[in-house]
This record gives C-alpha cells, sequence and structure tokens, in this order.
C-alpha cells in the first residue's frame, strides 16, 4: 500500500479564499486536499474573504481580464498566479429566436457549453480550477472518476499541464468519449460497472494512493468551477440576472454552483439583486433528484441508472440534497423525461439553433419544453437554459434516428429525381427507399 | 466470522492510519459494534445520535450499495469486503 501524502499548503497573502468549511455542521479546515467533514461527513466548501473581493473586484476588472474563466479568477481557489489557462470558458450566450419561437417564449438564451475548450463540454471549467490547485498542492498525480466527459478534459488539461494522470470510466461508454481520452494518452481504467461503482471505486483508490483526484479529495475546488457559468451569464446579460434558468442535474454540483455563482455576483455588488428561479433536468431512467421532487421528500434514494443520457447517470447524486434545496426556495422545478424524449431534445435543438448537443443537452432541452407546456415557465421570462456537451461525443444516441444521406449518381437527373422525392416524402421513409 | 472493512481517510484517525481492517459481525449493525471495540471512538463517527449510519456516509457490502440490499440489517458472510465510503465524492 502506498502511503497518503499529506497535502498542505499556507494560504498566499492577498488572496479572496480563506478555509474549508463543512456544509453541514461548519466545521473548519486548512486549504489542504479534503473533501469531507471529520466530525460528519458532510461536504466541504471553499470559504471566501468577500470584503476583500469587494475591494479586489469590479465590473471594469472582470472585463479587462482574460477571455475565459481565469477573468473571475478572485473568486476562485487558486492562490498563484501560475494557472492553467487553456481558453476556457466565456462560451456564447446565445439568444435563441427559433427554439423560442418554437417553445412560444420570448426570451430565451442558450448557455452554450457545446463549445467550451478544450474538450467540448463544461468540465474543462472545473478541472482548470480543479488542476491549478492540484499543481499548487504539489500533486504529481491527477485523477477522476468520471463519466466521460471529465475524462476528457482531465486527460486533456492533464497532458497540457505536464501531470501524471489516471482516470476510472465505466465501460460501457460511448466510442467518442474512449477515444477522447485515450488519445491524451493517461491511464484509462474502464471499469465493469456503472458510474456508482466507479466513483465508489476511486474513493477506495483515494484512501490507499496519494493522487488528487479532481472529483473526491479535490473536490471543493474544482467544484467552484462551475460558478462561472453563473458569472458568464449574468455578465453577458449585461450585468444582470435571469429570471429562471434550466441546467442538467447528475450530481447535482453544476446546478447548485450556478447558484452560488449568482449569490456571489449580488453579495459583491456586481449585479442588483432578484429572484431567479432554478429548474433542474434529469432522464428518467437516472432521476433520483427528480423522484425526491416530486415526493417531497429532503433525502435522495439512490437508483441504478438505465438512460442513454450517460454523462448525467448518477444514482447516488452526491449534492442531491442541495439541488432541492435550490430548486425548492426559488421556487423551482425538477424534471425528468423519457429516452425518446432526450433524442428529440437533441434533434430539436439542432434543427432550431444550428447546436450538436449531447444526450445532457438533449435532457435539458426537452425538459424545458415539458416545463413550458406545463405552464412552468412565463414566456416573459428571460430563461437561460444550459447545454453543457457536445453531440460528437455521443453519436450512438441518435444513430437511426437522423435519417440518411441522399445517395446518388454524379448527374443532374439523378439529384433532380433525389430532391423532388426528398421533398414530398418523409425524411425518416426515405431511409428506406434507394434512389 | 471475519470481514474486511475498507475504511475511509477520515476515519483512519482511529485506525493507527489503516486502511483495511478485519472484523467479526453477522450484520451491519453488528459490524460496527465490533468496529467500535477494535477502534473505540470510531461509532460516534460512523453513526448519529440514533445509532442510524450518518447521513453522509455510504456502506457497501462487495461493492453493493446496503441501501439495495436490506440497509444496516444486511447480512455479513465470512470472507466479505465492507467498504465505508464517504457520499459526497463525484459528479
Amino acid at each position: 500500500m502506498t502511503a497518503v501524502t499529506t497535502h498542505t499548503q499556507t494560504q498566499t497573502t492577498g488572496a479572496t479564499f480563506e478555509k474549508l468549511k463543512c456544509k453541514e455542521c461548519g466545521a473548519e479546515y486548512a486549504l489542504e486536499a479534503k473533501h469531507v467533514c471529520e466530525v460528519c461527513f458532510g461536504p466541504l466548501e471553499v470559504q471566501y474573504n468577500y470584503d476583500l473581493l469587494r475591494q479586489k473586484v469590479s465590473r471594469a476588472t472582470i472585463e479587462a481580464g482574460p477571455k475565459s474563466i481565469w477573468r473571475y479568477r478572485s473568486f476562485l481557489p487558486v492562490a498563484s498566479d501560475d494557472v492553467i489557462d487553456v481558453g476556457t470558458g466565456m462560451t456564447p450566450l446565445v439568444k435563441s429566436e427559433r427554439l423560442a419561437r418554437r417553445l412560444g417564449l420570448k426570451n430565451l438564451y442558450i448557455k452554450n457549453d457545446a463549445v467550451n475548450m478544450p474538450t467540448l463540454s463544461f468540465k474543462d471549467r472545473v478541472v482548470s480550477v480543479a488542476l491549478s490547485r492540484a499543481r499548487e498542492l504539489g500533486f504529481s498525480t491527477v485523477s477522476c472518476a468520471s463519466t466521460g466527459n471529465l475524462a476528457n478534459s482531465t486527460a486533456a488539461i492533464a497532458a497540457k499541464a505536464g501531470l501524471d494522470c489516471c482516470v476510472f470510466i465505466p465501460s460501457d461508454l460511448e466510442a467518442g468519449k474512449i477515444l477522447g481520452t485515450l488519445i491524451y494518452n493517461p491511464i484509462l481504467m474502464a471499469v465493469k460497472g456503472n458510474y456508482d461503482q466507479v466513483n465508489r471505486l476511486c474513493s477506495e483508490v483515494a484512501n490507499t494512493h496519494g493522487w488528487g483526484f479532481v472529483n473526491i479529495n479535490l473536490r471543493p475546488y474544482y467544484s467552484e468551477g462551475s460558478k462561472t457559468l453563473g458569472y458568464e451569464v449574468a455578465e453577458q446579460l449585461g450585468w444582470k440576472l435571469p429570471d429562471h434558468v434550466v441546467a442538467p442535474i447528475a450530481s447535482g454540483s453544476l446546478y447548485t454552483k450556478i447558484y452560488k455563482g449568482f449569490q456571489e455576483f449580488v453579495k459583491v455588488g456586481l449585479v442588483e439583486d432578484k429572484a431567479v428561479r432554478f429548474s433542474g433536468a434529469q432522464a428518467e431512467g437516472c432521476s433520483p433528484v427528480a423522484q425526491a421532487f416530486a415526493e417531497d421528500r429532503d433525502f435522495i434514494t439512490p437508483v441504478k441508472p438505465n438512460t442513454i443520457a450517460k454523462s448525467i447517470a448518477i444514482g447516488n447524486p452526491a449534492d442531491g440534497v442541495y439541488a432541492l434545496e435550490v430548486a425548492r426556495k426559488t421556487n423551482g422545478n425538477i424534471e425528468s423525461v423519457n429516452d425518446a424524449e432526450v433524442i428529440e431534445g437533441m434533434k430539436l435543438l439542432a434543427e432550431t439553433e444550428g447546436i450538436f448537443t449531447e444526450t445532457a443537452g438533449g435532457t435539458t432541452i426537452a425538459v424545458l419544453k415539458k416545463l413550458v407546456e406545463a405552464g412552468k415557465i412565463d414566456p416573459d421570462e428571460t430563461t437561460v437554459v444550459y447545454i453543457t456537451g457536445n453531440g460528437l461525443k455521443t453519436q450512438e444516441a441518435v444513430q437511426g434516428y437522423v435519417g440518411e444521406p441522399l445517395t446518388i449518381d454524379a448527374k443532374l437527373e439523378s439529384f433532380e429525381n433525389a430532391l423532388e422525392r426528398a421533398r414530398t416524402l418523409d425524411r425518416l421513409e426515405w431511409q428506406e427507399v434507394l434512389v | 466470522m471475519a470481514v474486511k472493512v475498507l475504511v475511509p481517510t477520515p476515519l483512519q484517525k482511529f485506525t493507527n492510519n489503516q486502511a483495511t481492517l478485519e472484523c467479526e459481525g453477522s450484520n451491519i449493525l453488528e459490524l460496527i459494534d465490533s468496529l467500535e471495540t477494535h477502534c473505540p471512538g470510531i461509532k460516534n463517527s460512523l453513526c448519529d445520535d440514533q445509532g442510524e449510519p450518518r447521513r453522509f456516509l455510504n456502506f457497501y457490502v462487495n461493492s453493493e450499495d446496503i441501501r439495495f440490499l436490506d440497509g444496516t440489517k444486511t447480512q455479513l458472510k465470512d470472507g466479505d469486503e465492507v467498504s465505508i465510503v464517504p457520499a459526497v465524492a463525484g459528479g
């Protein structure tokens, strides 16, 4: 057994973050690689000095910063100047026209992290923060338990930073996510089991190896990276908060950290306070948080995932109870949709906005549609829907649902015939017709 | 009846920094009592005031979450592996 190395660091003077604090019992800890409270096992969260933040940060200082998440670095738990900036963040906030019209919404925006850099998902945000922190805590090997996107991101950014990397995934992931990890040459462990089993195994490995697991012992730092999805939307809306957000829920971390991001901007005076409703999206085949919400429970009953939305298939979500709290206190909703609706959601976003998202995004769009149809989103509300991953990684999910190309001879007549038939035949019917 | 127990880092202060222990017990509740005998003080960390496992701790028997089995009454047999894992991880 390898001894666990203790990684500690004294806080640099002038840094805006001060300690780790248990969200449950309030016990405080030094800024180490530690994710749970030693008293009650509640999650540890980074605490900031908001008085100092108020002095250091203004709209102007942020606007003068880099076009990446590091424009918000005073709100992120990294002390040194030597951050890993791979251009992550500042992804487009698209004003939706066609999807909005289709749904009957007047002020719909799409936060498009399908084009986040470098690996095309929101995970690049959390990993940039986690690995920057890992490096200053002295780790030379980084790791994670992943449903795919995190594996891509950890492997890529570790490669850029020159860190050794060993990542763990369920063995049944989509081919694009496996290849999109292997290309960076990490050690890739494909575990025979679902994500929750991968996660448990990684917790056990973290006990015995002195590695920096981004979503285990580095989780308090890692999860802060998701706040930038809140900051960016506020800034891109002209330093205003939206009325309503719809975001996917897997572990619940992203969803709750967007909320924290908005709260922090209010706290330091960067935006005016207002009520923002938070709605969450899950796939029916793995919807422990939506089920708890529907049944008015304050605890999560774990489930065994069975859905094509693998990137959000967490049956035992770490921040599920906090996601419930956010939804309830903001007068939001948490809904689920079945796999057929997930595919329809992916197609709808692609056909109306030209954005090819993965299954998690399909889930979120389908839940947005469901909430609108149920009258749970006011058409006048400024609504932001978060698209967190790229469809090129989960092509299997829509294979067979998007038609086939029309194969023709290189002759004008063949083209004209095909065009005529394409216009008269339903596209899916066309798949079975040879030109 | 010997059961192998995997102990998470925050609890290793009770186990002389050992990540694994051999204990006894025919179910999870008995196992927790056995752990307390071997490592005095650990039960207070494992259980809440009602004697139930803490909300943010998960127990697994041979890799299966006991919430999919019989909870704290899940039966144990010789050679089983019980893993205690803080719930807050991943995602």
